[in-house]
């Protein structure tokens, strides 16, 4: 065993050492990294330690496979809702899935916000992120440009959240208000999946502000501890085993073009998501998502 | 009393970033407008202070100072919400809206604690020579106050309550010193 350890410490070492920096810059938000890996090339937000921190990564050998679970799980978002005409994803990175959608549906009308301007020019620099009518990316606050898009009464069949750094939470990102304002902007077809963490205290009053809005959910994970994703559906019908059964059988074949396992997926929901139910919902008035996730589950 | 007008302003002031978020979002910018309009309000309080502070001084008119501020605290307590979509829905740069913003909810309050504090130096100094001690003597216990309202607003008051649960409990204490003031003063005489 302890030999088994030390060949997946000396493995880890040496992908370290071969990793070799492309590109290095402070943005106003924090420090981005561009990290050269064999054919693998990653985004990260903090210093390259052995740990890995990297936001996204694309294989060059094969630029739509996607490198984590995380943004597979994201998405299978389209086993619930197989014909998304307009998307709205939060959150850029290197643009993996503005840039998986966009294969995949070309009609579909596609935004991405980003607060981060570095982080936009990274992406179409490094990550081959092309930016067309149908795929556009607007540099704002996420809070912001989607109560500017429900005031103008504009509705998306697909919105993901995927703002979440790996350790840091924008706390008005997390409340019962600002999920209310994602509510708006769905269309009555519309899926909501959001990638959150799931493994501190923050967990159960997340659950709690979802449930609030949101009523029933339905929770994706491939492993316990690792990040989930919370999906919903504005249409009840939709929100529902069977269809996405149907759709996996309808999509997987596409899918599998992303590296995107959708059987797999589909055994990852769990439609009954369990938490503790005192934990109180967040609102803008009470809203500490980074104090509580860095305390105990 | 210096103290806690150093506590209440920082802690308000950390609280910014929250009542603002909603509608101007995270970006820095907010923080800008919040430190801006913070500086600007407390400059002109200071020399409105010091310009009043020369017609008798009395601790009673300090103490009414400690209530006009934990009274206009309310303006972020009742009219941040209102204010907040009413300026959302007619500026679109974040960048305006938010500094706008701040100075509608903050500026008032603001003034209004900057105002006391030269008010103080001239009530504790008694003569030319110890001034400069009494007017550094106030300034650490003001800036004490204002670390710890800092740190203990950001790092534990968020965790427990609510945002206008704390101004809330700032307007309370104000009051409380304020009225304690003026009580005192009538003792004196």
């Amino acid at each position: 065993m302890k030999k088994i350890l030390l060949v997946i410490v000396l493995l880890q070492l040496s992908v370290v050492l071969d990793a070799k920096e492309l590109y290095r810059a402070k943005s106003l938000y924090r420090d981005i990294y561009v990290v050269e890996n064999n054919d693998l090339l990653c985004l990260k937000f903090s210093i390259p330690r052995r740990e890995d921190t990297s936001q996204s990564c694309m294989d060059r050998k094969d630029p739509m496979r996607m490198v984590f679970n995380y943004t597979r799980m994201m998405m299978a978002a389209v086993l619930i809702n197989p014909e998304p005409r307009s998307i709205l994803i939060v959150g850029l990175g290197g643009g993996t899935l503005p840039t998986a959608f966009n294969d995949m549906y070309p009609d579909a009308e596609i935004t991405s916000v980003e607060i981060d301007p570095a982080v936009a020019k990274v992406a179409r620099k490094y990550f081959d992120f092309k930016e067309t009518d149908n795929n556009k990316v607007v540099i704002k606050d996420a809070r912001l440009h989607i109560k500017r898009q429900a005031l103008k009464n504009k509705k998306y069949d697909l919105v993901i959240l995927d703002a979440f750094g790996s350790d840091y939470i924008p706390e008005h990102l997390t409340t019962v208000e600002f999920l209310q304002e994602v509510k708006q902007v769905l269309s009555p077809q519309g899926v909501l999946a959001s990638n959150t963490f799931s493994s501190s205290k923050y967990y159960h009053h997340e659950s709690s502000t979802y449930a609030e809005v949101f009523g029933k959910f339905f929770v994706m994970q491939t492993n316990a501890g690792s990040n989930r994703v919370i999906l919903y559906s504005e249409n009840d019908a939709l929100l529902n085993i069977d269809n996405i059964q149907n759709n996996v059988q309808r999509l997987g074949k596409t899918l599998d073009k992303y590296d995107v396992d959708a059987e797999l997926m589909l055994r990852s929901i769990n439609t009954l998501p369990m938490w503790n139910e005192s934990a109180r919902p967040l609102t803008d008035q009470y809203s500490p998502a980074n104090i509580l996730n860095a305390k105990e589950k | 009393m210096a103290f806690t007008m150093g506590f209440v302003i920082m802690s308000v002031e950390m609280l910014g970033g929250r009542i603002l978020a909603p509608y101007f979002g995270g970006s820095i910018h907010i923080w800008g407008s919040i430190i801006t309009v913070f500086m600007l309000a407390l400059a002109i309080g200071y020399a409105l202070g010091g310009l009043y502070s020369r017609s008798e001084p009395d601790i009673r008119k300090y103490g009414v100072l400690f209530i006009a501020a934990a009274i206009l605290l309310w303006i972020i307590i009742f009219f941040s919400e209102a204010l907040g979509d009413f300026v959302f829905l007619r500026i679109e740069d974040e960048r305006a809206g938010s500094l706008l913003y701040c100075i509608l909810i903050f500026f008032l309050p603001t003034t209004v604690m900057g105002f006391a504090s030269p008010y103080a130096v001239s009530l504790i100094t008694t003569s030319k020579e110890t001034s400069g001690m009494s007017a550094g003597f106030l300034y650490f216990l003001s800036t004490i106050g204002s670390a710890l309202g800092t740190l203990i607003t950001s790092f534990y008051l968020v965790e427990f309550f609510e945002t206008n649960t704390i101004i809330k409990f700032c307007s309370g204490i104000l009051l409380l010193l304020g009225i304690a003031a003026i009580l005192q003063h009538r003792k004196n005489e």
